[in-house]
């Protein structure tokens, strides 16, 4: 049998269960991920799954069943359960469910793979990171650590709708990080990015890196940082790096876009948001710099694919054009109950796991300006960047993020290194206060997005640039 | 299991330390929302996870692939990188023979728990909101294990858990039921829906105060918060290792009413009786009396610390260092009858709110992450309910706030003004970790920002 037999098999299944509405879908993974810590291979972690999972819809009442079991009767019996699940829903129902109509049909994608991230030898893999470790070390880190990880993902999806699709995705990323220990305090410095960076692109993406060139500055940064000035409190002119951004984008647009928490089902546990459906099209989000768009369809991005796991098509969406709020992330039957005509960004992160609303590449676009300019058009104000803490409450909109590192920013030059950089705001307050973007925009990929009971972990694309704020709280302190 | 364990061990051959971990989970999790099912899910699944060290270098593998060929390709990779590997100095050797303390928890009902019973328990939640909006889950779970090592270390164990956590909302104000247990009897879902519309309706009209200090009364969910970030950093052995924890045996680095354990194998805890490295749980102290006494440790960490192993490694592997899963903070004594405040405080709690002065009374804490890992600065938020307190009497409902607030300095010697009387075990949202713990009355809490920023 093949994997869209077996899909079938579990879709009429569910179908003679008395589902109204099912699909299937059969995924095998490869994971392998190393770790390094101060010259040192610290772990190899090397996975294999392979199962399938079934949706089938009853009344008005989804079910979900999945098993690590590729044969025709486990696929059977996965697909019964699942339907058997969607019934006892009825004890507690809700309104009619519908699916926003996307088109039905056979597809295949595959992602941009220049160097098979799995064929190259561990051997030259392990090197890297142990070089990179080393170096950092020998530059004064307490702890030097290093990491990279690789997804290599093959599913096949078929819908009682005709859907018969497969992919198959690549992923992959590396990072290193210095830490300095001082006296009751500790001091990190990352590059690229806190966790790394991510794409679905081959092992070129982690030689574009070039770890081992950047492994002393983080060192020498993280050591710096123990006897840095501490980042003054009070309100000011903020700058944040590109990478800081992409979090700025992924916490306070990406999830408050999700219709899924708009219409309140994650209101238990991720939360609700701060907008409403009413204002869809006609709110002041951000300043008039302000483009954000839905993109799964950019090369080489985290958030990327040729087909969401509900069989919509990638397509590109405008979720804030010019500061104004016009689009959300979509599933089909949340966009059913919004009254809204198209969907496509429904994902799990397996085959145990029910596809739910997600970000797909939420990202900022490019500005007029650079990141030089902000600096020298600045009188007096603080330059933030590499993320280093998160938080924000479950309406998305009280938040408080912490980076890395800080700069002083005083009559257009940057000065003095700070630590213990923090700022604070409310959503739409802070982006409205945005008045100058760069145009020097990375797609960062943010691989440990967490949603969603069971939990989830969701791979998001943010393409990003540096950009300014005004009026802004920094230096929140315990 | 057993079986696969020993199967998997057999095709490794000798001269090779090996490990093998075989788990069974079996999750189901039906969730509601808009006071109706949306999301009903199950699946079980069967992963198998080897480890080996041949010659000097160690590497490890997992699957869910368990045929004999998926087997055979797991231990031919596995066996593969030991080769490319370069040498693994730390190398702590295999867990030795060693008997099981007990069998841990298990409970058939809760086990063989069907859509319906979930589904019954959510009818009840909704029922007794009255009205109320309500969003929430009931999750059901058992699991097995069978570990075996190539040094004779055979065990096999299993646990079933259950668990409800749910708000009831009113104008946009949550109040909140949540509870873990290893009985389905055990958890009502009429009990936690009247406690959490209670919540809600009393939240109504919420005021805000200014940020600063606040005497506070932490609720159960928000201690339990307490001790998650105390579990991930403060007692994880990685982390002591690398001088990046506050924890100093031997140093009274906690209040004297603190005494803070991980017991799997007691009363109310969960889990599987022993580590992914086969190593038998075992009752562990961190703090005695406000008295920190040890952290957690697997065997890696265990060996580069001069001590022994407690049990706490993880099926994932040693990258994240050795975190305890089931911890509980000891209750306080019994301070007679329990003072009546009415629905909005939980029982547990009552009698300390009868002691502030001015404080507040804090059901949740929510999206909590460390500024600084050693002095444990965390910042988050209040989340499902924040009520003043006045003279011992809850006067009015308050706005959510931002904290920044150091976990330890928090309960530090001195800094404790009571400790509640009843514990109540509270699941994390991964189904991996569960935390009891009675409410606290703490004298500071550093509230840095307001609803409105």
């Amino acid at each position: 049998m093949t994997h869209f037999d077996v899909a079938t098999a579990a879709v009429q299944a569910a179908l003679d269960a008395g589902a109204r509405y099912a699909d299937a879908r059969v995924m095998h993974r490869r994971y392998e991920a190393m770790s390094a810590r101060n010259g040192e291979i610290e772990d190899l972690s090397q996975s294999e799954d392979a199962g399938i999972g079934v949706r089938a819809l009853v009344g008005s009442g989804w079910g979900f069943y999945a098993v690590p079991d590729l044969s025709d009767a486990a696929a059977r019996a996965a697909g019964t359960r699942a339907a058997k699940t969607a019934a006892a829903s009825a004890r507690v129902p809700g309104p009619a469910t519908d699916l926003t109509p996307v088109g039905a049909g056979a597809g295949s994608w595959a992602s941009a793979c220049e160097v098979d991230p799995l064929s190259v030898p561990l051997s030259d893999k392990g090197d890297l990171l142990v070089h990179a470790t080393k170096t950092m070390r020998e530059h004064g880190a307490d702890v030097a650590e290093g990491l990279y990880q690789i997804w290599d993902t093959e599913k096949w999806f078929v819908s009682s709708e005709g859907h018969r699709i497969d992919q198959h995705i690549r992923e992959c990323g590396a990072g290193i990080s210095s830490t300095a220990i001082g006296d009751g305090e500790v001091q990190r410095r990352s590059y690229p990015a806190y966790r790394g960076q991510y794409g679905t692109r081959g092992w070129e993406l982690v030689q574009e890196l070039d770890l081992g060139a950047h492994a002393a500055r983080t060192a020498d940064e993280a050591r710096a940082l123990l006897t840095a000035p501490l980042c003054p409190a009070g309100e000011t002119t903020l700058i944040l790096g590109g990478e800081q951004m992409a979090l700025q984008i992924h916490e306070s647009v990406g999830h408050a876009i999700e219709l899924d928490r708009i219409l309140g089902w994650e209101a238990a546990f991720a939360g609700t948001s701060w907008l409403d459906l009413d204002q869809l099209g006609t709110l002041h989000y951000g300043s008039e710099l302000m483009n954000i768009t839905i993109d799964p369809t950019i090369p080489g991005a985290l958030g990327s694919f040729g087909f969401d796991d509900e069989g919509t098509p990638a397509a590109r969406r405008d979720a804030v054009r010019e500061g104004r709020w016009v689009g959300v992330l979509a599933g089909r039957d949340s966009a059913a109950v919004a009254g809204l005509d198209y969907a496509g960004s429904v994902r799990a992160d397996g085959w145990s796991r029910l596809p739910m609303v997600r970000m797909t590449n939420v990202g900022l676009e490019p500005g007029p300006h650079t990141l030089a300019e902000m600096i020298a058009a600045t009188d007096d104000g603080i330059f933030m960047e590499t993320n280093r803490s998160w938080s924000i409450d479950d309406k998305r909109l009280n938040f408080q993020f912490g980076t890395e590192i800080a700069y002083e920013v005083k009559n257009g030059r940057q000065g003095r290194m700070l630590r213990n950089p923090t700022y604070t705001g409310i959503g739409p307050v802070f982006w409205r206060s945005m008045d100058m973007l760069s145009s020097e925009s990375v797609a960062w990929g943010t691989p440990n997005c967490g949603k969603g009971q069971p939990g989830q972990v969701g791979h998001t694309g943010h393409p990003a640039a540096p950009a300014r704020f005004q009026n802004v709280r920094v230096g929140v302190r315990g | 299991m057993r079986d696969i364990a020993h199967r998997v061990l057999s095709m490794v051959g000798p001269g090779v330390e090996a490990e093998v971990f075989v788990g069974h989970t079996a999750l189901a999790l039906t969730r509601f929302a808009n006071s109706s099912i949306h999301q009903n899910v199950a699946d079980a699944t069967t992963s198998v996870r080897l480890r080996l060290h041949a010659d000097g270098r160690t590497a490890s593998g997992s699957t869910t692939v368990t045929t004999d060929e998926g087997l055979a390709g797991l231990v031919r990779r596995t066996r593969e990188a030991t080769r490319l590997l370069p040498p693994d100095a730390g190398w702590p050797g295999l867990a030795p023979l060693a008997p099981l303390a007990g069998e841990g928890n298990w409970d058939e009902a809760t086990a063989q728990a069907a859509p319906d019973a979930r589904a019954d328990r959510v009818r009840a939640f909704v029922d007794a909101a009255g009205g109320l909006e309500t969003a929430g889950y009931c999750r059901t779970m058992h699991a097995a294990g069978a570990f075996a090592n190539s040094a004779g270390q055979s065990v096999t164990g299993r646990t079933a858990e259950v668990a409800m956590d749910a708000i009831a909302r009113l104008d946009g104000a949550d109040g909140l039921g949540r509870l873990a247990s290893g009985r389905l009897s055990e958890v009502d879902g009429a009990v936690l829906g009247a406690r959490a519309a209670a919540k809600a309706r009393a939240s109504a009209g919420a005021v805000e105060l200014p940020p600063g200090r606040y005497e506070v009364v932490l609720e159960a969910p928000a201690v339990a918060d307490l001790l998650q970030n105390f579990a991930l950093y403060g007692f994880n052995g990685k982390s002591y290792n690398e001088r990046r924890s506050f924890a100093e045996p031997g140093a009274e680095q906690f209040d004297h009413a603190i005494t803070l354990v991980d017991d799997t194998l007691g009363a109310g805890g969960l889990g599987l009786p022993f580590d992914a490295e086969g190593t038998p749980k075992r009752r562990v102290a961190f703090v005695s009396g406000g008295v920190t006494e040890s952290v957690a440790h697997d065997r890696r960490t265990a060996a580069e610390a001069g001590a022994e192993s407690t049990a706490h490694a993880l099926p994932s592997g040693g990258a994240f260092g050795a975190i305890p899963a089931s911890m509980r903070l000891d209750p306080g004594p019994a301070t007679g009858e329990a003072a009546e405040l009415g629905a909005v405080v939980d029982p547990a709690a009552a009698a300390l709110v009868a002691g502030v002065e001015r404080g507040l009374l804090v059901t949740d804490l929510w999206y909590t992450r460390v500024l600084d890992p050693k002095s444990l600065v965390v910042t988050g938020l209040t989340r499902n309910g924040v009520w003043l307190i006045e003279d011992g009497e809850i006067t009015t409902p308050v706005r959510n706030f931002r904290f920044t607030q150091s976990y330890p300095q928090a309960l530090a010697p001195g800094a404790v003004l009571g400790v509640g009387a009843e514990v109540t075990t509270v699941p994390d949202g991964w189904g991996a970790a569960w935390r009891t713990t009675p409410a606290l009355r703490l004298a500071s809490w550093n509230f840095t920002g307001g609803a409105s920023g």
